[in-house]
């Protein structure tokens, strides 16, 4: 990364000395970037020593669980395994639905640890995933901002990276999903693209197509790279920046990054089909039209050059106008407009709650509040303008790419809170660069006005690097940053060689600077208050890192006077399912719990996060807002035996079914017009207590919640909702408790056998009997989307 | 609540005892029992019979052994039958255990399986010797009814006989049943038979032939943990640098009355004394003393129930599955643990060493059905050869461990039916040389200075092709 290579230092009289610096500033800048994955990694274990380690949330189980076959059965196993413990009666084909990049990431990982004997599990190796590749991903930080401005803004930006709440809340020991390796991917693939762009070399464009293959499978968001770098192309393009640099840079990834992808079986033709691979197809056309244009500009005259142009032109514009008359009639044909829902989320905010109340309905799909900026990249967010502002002086090809990529991440963050996971690597890179650059200007006044330390004539070289070594250490005395910068090697000298098309020549540059010179006192006051900002944001980071994100989800703690209550209801539940029931059974639930009843229970369920078929998600919706009777026969079609509900209503955890239970309503209710919204609520309110409708009182998600809670404090005080429940006693007909946890957050319910059918007896008594079931049946079938 | 048992059964098992009558000849009239005392404990789970026979020689010859009799539906679920001899009389009175063998006799009626005891000294003719035997039963108590509710309370059958079967004839006998509570259903009458309390008393009875029998069936109420450890899979992992390490695998189960139907939680919190009676929720594991980062799991992760008790003498681990056990629900952990070498390892003699560990299972009053100790030594040892004070299974294993490379020699010791009974030391020999120890520091030294020396050469040395 930082090899000492740059031996011939530009100044010949001073060579023997830069070449010592040049060597002890990679060493140094080596050791730093060790200590940065060193920070990245452990700043991510306060979930393990806090709670275990474990696999937190709902996704990675899946995740993990799909490692688990892989380790076990080999990859080619993997890519035809067809999963029939879930979607039952549907199935999921996983190798075709699934991103495998971390599946195979960690199941090489393992594998690769277990063939030199370190007998890790599988688990322990998923659990530490993320950290490993957090550590990755700052170092891959480190890189692109070195090629966008030099190796100080690199390291203050891995560093702030590393320590980004945004990346932690993604990236914690356990937190084993795809964005953990995705982050380190995408952010490697700018770098690669940025190389590229700067050196013209062939190999990094292709190394660029690999990074962008392990992108694709990685993670959904590589629609992200395959957009940003086309307009970034563009942006070029139209600023008047092309240079056979640009087109290295680009065209290959097209070509080879998009076959890459092809061979991603989820992926497959979506990369040549759909619209969010258009715009890169678009300006690879532009790209070569533009290029064909320079070419034929260079061999003609200036006079045969206009002639020449004005004809393509109005050839050309006919033939463009027909093709484009083509292509957006082919697009509109399709119902979506060639955009998957998530896509169109993203272009429409409003587009999801709207039309899929799916993906309106989990969380992470909402958009950010502004507390949650403030909460996940802390200072940066008043950093990024600067940053932004040093990215213009002077604008490289490098840093305006920089702005695009911070620009429209600002976006997509603001439409999905999920996506301020993509805004965070751009925040660190550009805040990086704003500290570096603020650094670099206080130091190279302090220096200027001390007399006793200008003699040296490379002074000012040495800056930037001590300006890093500021940000890194954060409590560094600024004397200090004084005394080491004498020692600290020429960097600029290198990157001159490199940058010597966009750069002017240092000299000019510093004599410039020298000018900008600020006083001492206000350098020095501002030098403190920047290390002050950066403490701040440590301490900021370490927080969230502790007490925010490392919380693994499916254990609960809280603390109370009388010490650590730990609530390990879920695993109490799953752990039961797995042991108490038979192998077949199959377990409904909402879908969220789908992933972790599969993976922790090893029982099939009918729904799970992967929401893949809407209808089959609002039948289970249905049968929860439906009658006992009702939704016994929903699921009694679907072969359930057990029904699981999460109820928080002993403990007050606030994320339970109850609380959930109207968008089971809004979904089923969405394919099952009989499930009406305003059945559910009173005056517009959702309620559960004395107030709340007979509908709600009666359905299935109310009754298995609160049956025979009334009985635990005689009145059925809810403690999440802050109410007495509105129907305290009652019993249930076709479903009996088999198990309830300590703390009540999950009840399993089994569905009562069918009732023996009365043969053989008189007409009379059989007519009877039957009559008034059957007229309920009657009502209930029409109800029932099963028949 | 005392009563005469159901007719069906009596039929059946009066049969059954009436085909005994069968002469023999052999050696074995010589001797005879002139007392036998014995005492069945039914307190827990596990059936422990106290048996005092006091024998005597009638025969000419000196006799050498004595042979008890087994029922061949005992005999499947005999964990040991342990023999002591008794010397001198009242207070002065010492114990010398004897060895205890299956054996095989030829036209052994029905079935009949025989262990026999060896005496340390042959029992000369008029000569007489009290012998006290102890054996165990495991899974003789069957719950009847199989299936309860959760607030019902778990009643359970025990079967045998009210004479001791013997191949010799007993002169007189008697055998105290230990219920362990007053709740007794029923029980046989096989006068004169009489009930005190939590005990039954048949007998005595005089003048028994050998094989008599007379089946007793006893039903009563027993709600002590039927805690059964259907595979306990022990891993004993020796490191030289100080560490001994145990991985404990357990596979409980709840062997008594199945539950039925609805487990309600409301029910089990608020009303404890009447509900899930026959359910257990903690269980007491005794660690050695020393014990040091004890884990609790499962597959799913930590379960975060458990207290750790340590004192110079012992630890105790009380852990707490992660729900009640019911009958004929399972659970699954893992217990984990490490110890301090010096108290397990010695040496006995140039390079040989051997590892002195207990047996059984540390959980209290639970039977193993199947129990594997895996003892893994340091890479590089040699000969190894296992001496346990009972017959086990025995064979070896190679496991790969951090940075092995010709792996770790197991050995596997296997035994089946394990009561606590079997927690006794066992110990396995091994050669070592310490020389071995350094194998793994030095081979990542080396990796590290070859990657070092590898990094060196790349930056010194010019690959590309355009100069």
């Amino acid at each position: 990364m930082s090899a000492p290579e740059a031996s011939s230092a530009a100044v010949p009289t001073l060579m023997t000395n830069n070449t010592l610096r040049n060597a002890f500033g990679g060493v140094l800048s080596f050791f730093i970037l060790l200590l940065i994955a060193v920070l990245a990694f452990s700043i991510r274990l306060f979930s393990v020593i806090k709670y275990e380690s474990v696999i937190h949330e709902f996704d990675p189980y899946f995740n993990y669980r799909v490692t688990q076959f892989l380790t076990k059965n080999g990859i080619y196993e993997f890519w035809n395994w067809f999963d029939d413990r879930t979607w039952y009666p549907l199935g999921r084909v996983i190798g075709g639905t699934v991103y495998p990049g971390l599946t195979l990431t960690a199941g090489t990982i393992w594998w690769l640890l277990n063939s030199l004997n370190i007998p890790l599990s599988v688990e322990t190796v998923c659990v530490f995933t993320a950290p490993i590749f957090s550590a990755f991903a700052s170092w891959a930080t480190y890189l692109l901002t070195k090629e966008v401005k030099g190796a100080g803004a690199g390291l203050t930006a891995a560093v702030l990276l590393a320590m980004v709440p945004s990346y932690i809340s993604r990236s914690v020991a356990g937190s084993y999903d795809n964005e953990a390796v995705a982050i380190f991917a995408l952010i490697f693939t700018f770098y690669l693209y940025i190389k590229t762009l700067n050196t013209g070399s062939l190999f990094y464009a292709t190394l660029n197509s690999i990074a962008y293959f392990y992108m694709v499978c990685s993670w959904g968001g590589y629609t992200f790279i395959i957009n940003l770098i086309p307009m970034h192309v563009l942006l070029c393009i139209v600023t008047g920046r092309y240079s056979s640099r640009l087109y290295i840079a680009y065209a290959p990834l097209v070509v080879l990054g998009t076959l890459l992808a092809a061979l991603v079986p989820v992926v497959g033709f979506n990369a040549v089909m759909t619209s969010e691979h258009f715009a890169s197809f678009l300006v690879f056309i532009i790209i070569h039209v533009v290029a064909l244009v320079y070419y034929i500009k260079g061999i003609l005259s200036p006079k045969m050059f206009k002639v020449a142009v004005t004809l393509v032109i109005s050839a050309g514009l006919a033939v463009c106008c027909a093709v484009i008359a083509v292509l957006i009639a082919l697009v509109a044909s399709s119902p979506t407009k060639g955009w998957s829902g998530r896509s169109l989320s993203l272009l429409d905010p409003t587009y999801a709650s709207k039309y899929i109340p799916i993906i309106a309905s989990v969380s992470e799909h909402q958009p950010p509040t502004w507390p949650s900026y403030f909460m996940d990249i802390n200072v940066l967010a008043f950093l990024v303008p600067a940053g932004i502002i040093a990215c213009f002086l002077p604008l490289s090809d490098a840093s305006s790419f920089v702005v695009l990529y911070i620009a429209t991440s600002v976006y997509f963050s603001g439409v999905m809170v999920r996506l301020m996971l993509v805004l965070a690597p751009a925040a660190c890179i550009t805040s990086g660069i704003a500290l570096s650059q603020a650094f670099d200007v206080f130091t190279r006044s302090i220096k200027f006005q001390l007399p006793g330390l200008s003699s040296n004539t490379e002074v000012d070289a040495g800056e930037t690097s001590s300006a890093t070594k500021e940000a890194q250490n954060d409590a560094v005395k600024t004397e200090k940053a004084e005394e080491t910068s004498k020692d600290r090697p020429s960097r600029k000298s290198k990157k001159k060689e490199r940058e010597h098309v966009e750069k002017p020549s240092t000299k000019t540059k510093a004599e410039k600077k020298r000018l900008l010179a600020l006083p001492l006192e206000a350098s020095v006051i501002s030098l403190l208050l920047l290390v002050f900002l950066g403490a701040f944001y440590v301490v900021h980071c370490v927080w969230a890192a502790a007490e925010a994100y490392s919380a693994p989800s499916i254990v609960l703690t809280s603390h109370s006077h009388d010490g650590l209550h730990v609530f390990d209801d879920f695993r109490e539940a799953y752990a039961w399912l797995r042991h108490n029931t038979d192998v077949d059974d199959k377990v409904a639930s909402w879908w969220d719990y789908g992933y972790q009843t599969t993976a922790m229970a090893n029982r099939t369920v009918i729904v799970d996060n992967n929401t893949w078929n809407n209808t089959h998600i609002a039948t289970v919706g249905t049968a929860m807002s439906s009658p006992e009777k009702a939704a016994w026969e929903i699921f009694h079609s679907l072969d359930v035996k057990y029904v699981l509900v999460v109820f928080g209503g002993l403990v007050g955890y606030p994320s339970d079914d109850i609380n959930k239970f109207l968008w089971m309503v809004r979904i089923g209710g969405g394919v099952f017009p009989h499930i009406k919204e305003p059945d559910y609520l009173r005056d517009g309110q959702y309620r559960i207590d004395s107030q709340a409708t007979p509908t709600m009182l009666n359905c299935l998600m109310y009754k298995l919640s609160y049956y025979r809670f009334v009985e635990t404090d005689g009145k059925g005080f809810d403690r999440v909702r802050r109410t007495e429940i509105g129907k305290k006693y009652f019993k249930l007909t076709h479903f009996e408790e088999v198990f309830t946890t300590h703390h009540w957050m999950v009840r399993i319910y089994k569905l009562k056998p069918q009732k023996n059918r009365i043969r053989g007896k008189t007409k009379k008594s059989k007519s009877k009997t039957s009559s008034t079931s059957s007229s309920k049946r009657s009502g209930t079938r029409k109800k029932n989307p099963w028949h | 609540m005392e009563g005469p048992i159901r007719a069906r059964e009596a039929l059946a098992l009066t049969l059954f005892s009436l085909l005994f009558f069968l002469s023999r000849s052999s050696a074995l009239h010589d001797l005879l029992i002139s007392n036998a005392e014995r005492r069945i404990d039914l307190s827990s789970h596990i059936v422990k019979v106290y048996l005092t026979l006091k024998v005597e020689n009638a025969g000419s010859s000196p006799a050498s052994e004595v042979v008890l009799a087994f029922p061949p539906s005992q005999v499947d679920h005999l964990a040991t039958v342990e023999a002591l001899a008794t010397k001198g009389k009242r207070k002065k009175t010492t114990f010398v255990r004897l060895e205890v063998k299956p054996t095989e006799l030829p036209d052994a009626p029905n079935d009949t399986k025989y262990f026999t005891i060896y005496l340390a000294n042959p029992l000369n003719s008029a000569e007489s010797i009290t012998l006290e035997v102890l054996y165990m039963l495991t899974h003789s108590l069957e719950p009847f009814p199989a299936e309860i509710g959760q607030s019902e309370s778990q009643l359970v059958y025990y079967r045998d006989s009210a004479l001791v079967l013997s191949p010799y004839h007993i002169k007189q006998q008697t055998t105290f049943i230990k219920t362990p509570s007053t709740k007794v259903d029923s029980f046989t009458r096989v006068e004169p038979t009489n009930r005190a309390g939590t005990e039954i008393k048949y007998g005595p009875y005089e003048d028994h032939t050998p094989y008599s029998f007379s089946a007793i069936l006893v039903h009563f109420e027993n709600n002590s943990p039927f805690a059964v450890v259907e595979e306990l899979v022990r891993e004993v992992e020796i490191s030289h640098w100080g560490n001994l390490q145990v991985t404990e695998q357990y596979k409980l189960v709840h062997a008594g009355a199945r539950h039925k139907g609805v487990f309600s939680r409301v029910d089990y919190q608020s009303k404890p004394s009447f509900n899930g009676v026959s359910s257990f929720r903690y269980l007491l594991a005794r660690l050695p003393p020393r014990v040091h980062s004890v884990y609790y799991r499962d597959e799913i992760g930590n379960i975060s129930s458990s207290h750790l008790r340590t004192d110079s003498r012992k630890s105790e681990l009380e852990i707490e599955p992660r729900y009640p056990l019911f009958g004929g629900w399972k659970a699954t952990f893992v217990i984990g643990y490490g110890l301090p070498l010096q108290d397990f390892l010695f040496e006995s003699s140039e390079d040989r060493r051997y590892v002195n560990f207990t047996f059984g299972c540390p959980l209290m009053e639970t039977v193993v059905d199947k129990l594997t100790i895996k003892v893994v030594l340091p890479e590089g040892s040699k000969d190894p050869s296992a001496v346990v004070p009972f017959p086990v299974d025995q064979h070896l294993e190679t496991k790969y461990s951090y940075l092995d490379v010709v792996g770790r020699t197991v050995v596997v010791l296997e035994k089946k039916n394990v009561v606590p009974g079997h927690n006794s030391h066992f110990q396995v020999y091994y050669t070592f040389k310490p020389i071995f120890m350094l194998a793994e520091p030095l081979m990542l030294a080396s990796a590290f200075f070859l990657f070092f020396v590898a990094c060196i050469a790349y930056l010194h040395i010019d690959l590309s092709i355009r100069k």
